[in-house]
């Protein structure tokens, strides 16, 4: 049976394809031009030449480590908000989204006073020879900020949900609870959990705002690829901009790909019952 | 929700000494981690007492960066608002060829990285892109101006109204609206008294989420923007060029707004969550709108 059609998809789909046209696709278009403009064998320099291969090494340890802190810290913090009565609990449910709405910049130069040499941290730390502030380890710590609410509001949902049947199921087939937790729970959160990570991994490749102030920026050492690209720019070596930018366009590409095949698999779970 | 009943067996993780611990641990990491920028912010800006601090906020590049903020945001969060409706619109009261591509490219900017976002705008507007030397020769300034600034805006915060729209309006499927038009409704007057009223929370949630990463973005705007002081300079370039200029305590006085932005927003977050936007109605919060089957009436 044909189903009445309502009005307005020229207008709606018209705007929209302008907006997405003008606004998103038509700058990464012409910088994908720009970058296809170089020809190979220079684009290959450019992008394969040492200080850009150091600042891809820092930037994907950097995010593994932070996501990896993210992953432990994120799981704690979602599985103490769903399933204790405590206290507090409502306002630290609210705080979870305090990176989402921080803006990067700002973000940036608190995480710099707290753990630079003279910071509240910073200072606890050093004496026993930890330094924060200009080396990876603030990168890390910027990057995990930025991206902690990831793997939280992907796994809260599924803890939720959890069936508690499922668990005294395992109960009185006499698990404790250790085993109960891996072999049952962590099994039951997996593909949420694999969506955090990625969102979060993602996430921690493109950050620049909060890293720039803590990092130090000491090319080979403490230099993401986004602020390379970003250095090349202010030295109006636009080519070497627009390849480094290409890479990580790349990079946010496969990202994006692994992302939505995740959730996918992870609403899939969720919806299953 | 997993409070336990009288009678309910204990669930995995009850024993009081593994919750405590596992509470203090989380509440101390979160103290470190999420709660002391805040309170950084907050101490370095009042540090050199009350009357430096109203100063430093009423100093002139501080106010004409303010204004700044406000304007990008007055003209890149309507536009984007009436993006994310015509999209949400488009995508779940139609059918068309390429309707799941769609809703994918209105994600991408989630995906890509603020700086590769400016970059790519140097190669539209700058002198060296595809429209830089006709925008020069009719002496139209983009880049470095504020047109620049708000499209780059606009770009980073594409999807924020679009997808708490689209899972929503997926969700309550198309009957309502075509019951309106057939009972003779136009398009306009349908969305309006049939649409809005069940997404308005959401779209509100939208809103403000996307007017908090407007005024706070940092990385695409500062490589489109030009830091030019008193004229090109949000309050987050205000925020980098103080600290790079050793003025901390100013710069933490101008991050100090941001952050006081920051809690309104989540207090809005929670008050709008209340009435079922956002993470209450839809299974994950950082999801991409994935479009649900008809999801059952609890």
């Amino acid at each position: 049976m044909a189903r009445r059609v309502l009005p307005g998809l020229p207008l709606a789909l018209g705007f929209t394809l302008l907006y997405l046209a003008l606004i998103v696709l038509l700058p990464l278009g012409a910088l994908v031009f720009k970058a296809a403009s170089l020809g190979p064998e220079d684009y290959w320099r450019i992008i394969s030449s040492p200080r850009a291969v150091a600042s891809y090494r820092v930037t994907v340890f950097c995010a593994a480590v932070a996501t990896a802190f993210n992953l432990v810290f994120g799981l704690a913090l979602a599985w103490v908000l769903t399933r204790y009565r405590f206290p507090g609990r409502r306002l630290l449910d609210a705080l979870v989204d305090l990176p989402f709405a921080l803006p990067t910049a700002v973000a940036g130069i608190s995480l710099t006073a707290l753990f630079g040499q003279n910071g509240w941290f910073g200072g606890a730390l050093a004496p026993f020879g930890i330094k924060v502030a200009y080396t990876q380890l603030g990168i890390m710590i910027a990057m995990a900020f930025t991206s902690l609410p990831f793997i939280v509001r992907t796994v809260q949902p599924v803890l939720e949900d959890l069936d508690p049947s499922i668990e005294e199921a395992a109960q009185s087939l006499g698990g404790s609870d250790w085993t109960i937790m891996r072999k049952v729970i962590l099994p039951l959160l997996t593909p949420a959990l694999l969506a955090g990570i990625s969102l979060s991994f993602a996430r921690c490749l493109g950050e620049f705002g909060a890293i720039i102030f803590i990092a130090g920026n000491q090319p080979m050492r403490t230099e993401i690829t986004a602020l390379l690209a970003f250095i090349r720019l202010e030295e109006y070596d636009l080519p070497a901009a627009a390849a480094i930018a290409s890479v990580m366009l790349i990079a946010a590409f496969v990202m994006l790909a692994v992302t939505n095949a995740m959730q996918a698999r992870a609403l899939r779970y969720t919806r299953r019952d | 929700m997993a409070r336990r009943q009288p009678g309910q067996p204990r669930r995995v993780g009850d024993s009081p000494a593994f919750k405590w611990s596992l509470i203090v641990f989380v509440v101390v990491t979160s103290l470190i981690v999420i709660v002391s920028p805040l309170v950084v912010i907050a101490t370095e800006a009042l540090g050199r007492g009350l009357p430096a601090y109203f100063a430093a906020i009423a100093e002139p590049d501080m106010v004409s960066a303010v204004t700044l903020t406000v304007v990008v945001a007055l003209i890149a969060v309507p536009i984007n608002t009436l993006f994310g409706i015509a999209a949400a619109w488009a995508v779940t009261k139609f059918d068309f060829p390429g309707r799941r591509l769609l809703i994918i490219v209105i994600d991408i900017p989630f995906s890509v990285s603020p700086i590769v976002a400016g970059v790519s705008y140097l190669f539209v507007y700058g002198l060296q892109g595809l429209f830089g030397p006709t925008l020069q020769s009719a002496d139209i300034k983009i880049l470095f101006a504020l047109p620049g600034i708000v499209m780059a805006s606009m770009f980073v915060t594409a999807p924020f109204v679009a997808r708490e729209l689209i899972p929503l309006m997926q969700a309550q499927g198309r009957d309502l609206e075509e019951a309106a038009t057939s009972l003779g409704a136009s398009g306009f007057r349908t969305f309006m008294s049939v649409t809005l009223p069940n997404v308005r929370w959401a779209m509100l949630y939208g809103i403000i989420l996307c007017n908090a990463r407007v005024m706070g973005e940092f990385g695409a705007v500062s490589v489109v923007s030009g830091n030019i002081r008193g004229e090109t300079n949000t309050l987050p370039l205000h925020v980098e060029l103080l600290y790079h200029d050793y003025q901390t305590a100013a710069s933490f006085a101008a991050a100090s707004i941001l952050a006081f932005l920051a809690v309104l927003t989540l207090i809005a977050k929670v008050w709008l969550e209340r009435q079922g936007a956002g993470r209450a109605g839809r299974p994950s919060l950082s999801g991409p709108p994935v479009p649900a089957p008809v999801m059952e009436k609890a």
